[in-house]
């Protein structure tokens, strides 16, 4: 048993609203620079929609993740290394700017700079990337909330294999957005792919991030990342991902999407796990066994064998107490209702999400009944194809029974602090159909429903005694170069006076210049 | 006089600026060493475009090697005629010629055509194109207008001697002076494209990454150096 921590993030979908403040407050952070305009670390698509870059799920043409080759071992599905080396020079499953999309502004100068003259000048859009004229045609989240549904939905990869097809008709469709950033999987593709070895995954909080020293643009690791979450930078040529905003975890604060979350759906903690068992885990024959193998390397932290063995790791004990009190841990492990997306790529996501209950409760809805009724929404969990089966393709590899158990626990936990609430009582039946008690089904209903900040966010500071680097963050760190992912870079003001009550950093944020 | 000065200064001099310079650029630019690659911008010409570029690339430096550096006396003791030679370098490095060339020329013409790659284009680049060009357009015009539809040079004789000279400090600039002159040409633009290597993208060249063939798939790396306490 090798121990390792990895920070991990799981996030309630039902609470999304699609407000973008997550996108927008990550983008603000880090890539507000030439070179990465089209770059969203956090981007939150809708769902069903073909995503951002379009159709990045459809991995028989994007060739990301891994799969098994004939002896049932673990290879990356752009190819054996001898292959991916023979490609460097043209990636044949390079995304190209246009399947993301052109970034544009506009020349707002015109507006106040143009002559007297009998029209009103307007502001024409300007491609950023060339300064032309052009016609914005696509965007990050084009297709926000269903826009334009009808012709782009149904090219939607997750609906490939699904028997009923979802109809994209106002009354029969159903949507929930889905906020993505990179999983920092626990078999990262993406790492497996440098072939200059500048991607690696911290040992202490399994972050997974890319040498901006020595990364040589071989963009393998683009087209590796099953999730698209690593781009190439194309004004210094270097690949360039979601950090997990390291500099704030290891001040012992949340990422900046989670800190802003508008839903406040975002549960950040440490998940302990074993480092052995990764790779047999991660090739399991069956893809729908992945969820559970992938349950079964993760670690129980009140295990006394685990902590001796974390400890003979290295690992600190607030760490591993912090794992102990993980909301991510809670969540995937203990109420079991937190799911990887898309398990079938074998890097282990270390992202998970909480189905959304609502489209089950739309079609409640839609078909006349109750949705308040518990037998009700039993019923449309397991008869309802749509959109159950759509929810399997994203979060268990098209396993229904995993994500109706699911549901049904949410659903069980809404009738039990209902009728608990309202009616007093509550409600007998409704919770043995989900084996959970009702002390249990209470704290989790604490945990997602009144979602604490000190609850949501369970992030052990890096132990400074032992971490030279963050001086480097003081001190300008090689990201702060130009066009840098840290050009705009935090500060750490010194330590007594960032130090908060809680025993957490405080990160004065301001902007260094030059 | 100028003999001297371009067959024995100016070579040392390209070499100088190439060692030195590498030291430097690798010292100081760590983040600038990269094939700044706009694939993301382009793909369709550049799938097209690089692979022939770089194989006709490879072929052309295997073939120098070849022509260059392994005495005539050697290949002879093994038996090959100066005819074998001659048909297989004129064949090879025809096809590699034409290779490098229909490569460069898409790349270049996505360059300059395609808005988005424009734009990434610096000065530098420019300078490269420039001094590029000039080493593979003469390098053909040896190939193919000297020895295959010409009366055909022994370079070997000269121009490969005089080259393996410089290396073991005694070059002899008699022999260059008296070879073609798209052969000087040939090699004068070489030395500027050497001295030119280490401040341009051609760096990327020492970064093949041949140690990903055994390097183990995940790679992990410590935030801080392992605590002195904790065994690992
Ligand atoms: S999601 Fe993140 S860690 Fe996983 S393969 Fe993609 S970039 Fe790598
Ligand atoms: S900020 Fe939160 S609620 Fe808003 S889109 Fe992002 S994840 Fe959803």
């Amino acid at each position: 048993m090798r121990v390792m921590a990895q920070m991990a993030m799981v996030m309630n979908l039902d609470k999304c609203i699609g407000c973008h403040t997550c996108s927008v407050t990550c983008k603000q952070t880090w890539t507000n620079r030439d070179g990465v305009e089209y770059v969203w670390f956090n981007n939150v698509e809708t769902k069903p929609g073909i995503g951002y870059p379009k159709r990045y799920e459809d991995q028989d043409r994007w060739r990301g993740g891994w799969t098994l080759d004939r002896r049932g071992r673990l290879k990356l599905r752009a190819g054996g290394r001898i292959k991916r080396l023979v490609n460097l020079f043209a990636n044949p499953d390079l995304p190209t700017l246009d399947d993301y999309y052109e970034p544009a502004t506009y020349d707002y100068d015109t507006l106040i700079s143009a002559p007297a003259q009998e029209h009103t000048p307007v502001a024409r859009p300007k491609s950023m990337i060339t300064g032309e004229d052009m016609a914005i045609t696509w965007g990050a989240n084009w297709e926000d909330d269903l826009g334009g549904a009808p012709q782009h939905a149904p090219s939607d990869p997750n609906m490939k294999d699904l028997a009923d097809k979802v109809k994209m008709e106002f009354e029969q469709t159903f949507m929930f957005h889905l906020p993505r950033i990179c999983e920092h999987c626990i078999n990262p593709a993406c790492v497996s792919a440098c072939p200059s070895g500048a991607m690696y995954k911290r040992e202490e909080d399994g972050i997974v991030l890319v040498d901006q020293d020595r990364c040589r643009g071989w963009r393998a690791c683009v087209s590796s990342c099953p999730y698209k979450k690593v781009y190439v930078n194309h004004k210094t040529g270097k690949a360039e991902k979601c950090t997990f905003c390291f500099p704030r975890i290891e001040a012992g604060q949340p990422t900046v999407c989670g800190e802003t979350c508008v839903g406040r759906l975002r549960y950040i903690g440490l998940v302990l796990y074993d480092a052995d068992a990764v790779t047999e885990a991660a090739s399991v024959p069956d893809p729908r066994d992945l969820l559970e193998a992938q349950k079964k390397v993760f670690l129980d932290p009140n295990d006394p064998r685990v902590v001796a063995a974390a400890r003979a790791a290295g690992i600190h004990d607030d760490w591993i107490e912090a794992a102990r009190m993980s909301p991510v841990y809670r969540l995937a492990i203990d109420y079991g209702v937190a799911l990887p997306l898309h398990p079938e790529y074998r890097t282990m996501p270390m992202v998970w999400y909480i189905p959304p209950l609502s489209p089950v409760m739309d079609a409640v809805t839609g078909r006349g009944a109750d949705p308040d009724d518990a037998d009700e929404v039993f019923h449309a969990i397991t008869d309802l194809r749509i959109p159950i089966e759509y929810l399997a393709e994203l979060f268990t590899a098209g396993d229904t029974e995993v994500v109706a158990g699911v549901l049904m626990k949410l659903s069980a936990m809404r009738h039990h602090m209902r009728s608990r609430t309202i009616d007093g009582t509550p409600a007998a039946g409704v919770l043995d159909a989900v084996g959970m008690t009702a002390a249990e089904v209470e704290d989790m209903y604490r945990l997602l429903a009144i979602a604490k900040y000190e609850d949501r966010y369970v992030i052990p500071a890096a132990h400074k005694e032992d971490a030279a680097a963050l001086e480097a963050l003081a001190d300008g760190c090689s990201l702060d170069g130009d066009g840098g992912p840290g050009m705009t870079g935090f500060h750490m003001e010194g330590n007594a006076s960032g130090k908060r009550a809680d025993g957490r950093v405080g990160l004065p944020l301001f902007v260094r210049k030059g | 006089m100028s003999d001297f000065a371009l067959w024995v200064i100016a070579p040392y001099l390209a070499l100088t600026v190439f060692v030195v310079g590498h030291v430097w650029r690798w010292r100081t630019d760590q983040f600038g060493w990269t094939t700044r690659t706009t694939q993301v911008l382009e793909s369709r010409l550049l799938r097209l475009g690089s692979p022939l570029f770089h194989l006709g690339a490879f072929m052309a430096i295997g073939g120098h090697v070849l022509g260059l550096l392994v005495p005539k006396s050697w290949t002879e003791a093994v038996g090959v005629s100066e005819h074998l030679y001659h048909l297989v370098a004129v064949t090879a490095g025809t096809i590699a010629g034409v290779m490098v060339v229909a490569g460069l020329g898409l790349l270049l013409a996505r360059r300059f055509t395609n808005g988005r790659v424009r734009r990434t284009t610096t000065r530098m680049d420019k300078v490269l194109f420039t001094v590029l060009g000039a080493v593979i357009f003469f390098g053909m015009a040896e190939t193919v207008g000297v020895n295959l539809f010409g009366g055909g040079y022994d370079y070997r004789e000269t121009v490969a001697v005089w080259f393996r000279g410089i290396f073991y400090f005694q070059p002899e600039p008699d022999l260059m002076a008296g070879a073609p002159l798209v052969y000087q040409l040939h090699t004068l633009s070489a030395w500027v494209l050497i001295a030119l290597w280490p401040f341009t993208r051609l760096v990327h060249v020492w970064s093949a990454p041949i140690a990903y063939l055994w390097r183990p798939y995940v790679v992990y790396r410590r935030r801080a150096p392992a605590p002195r306490s904790v065994a690992r």
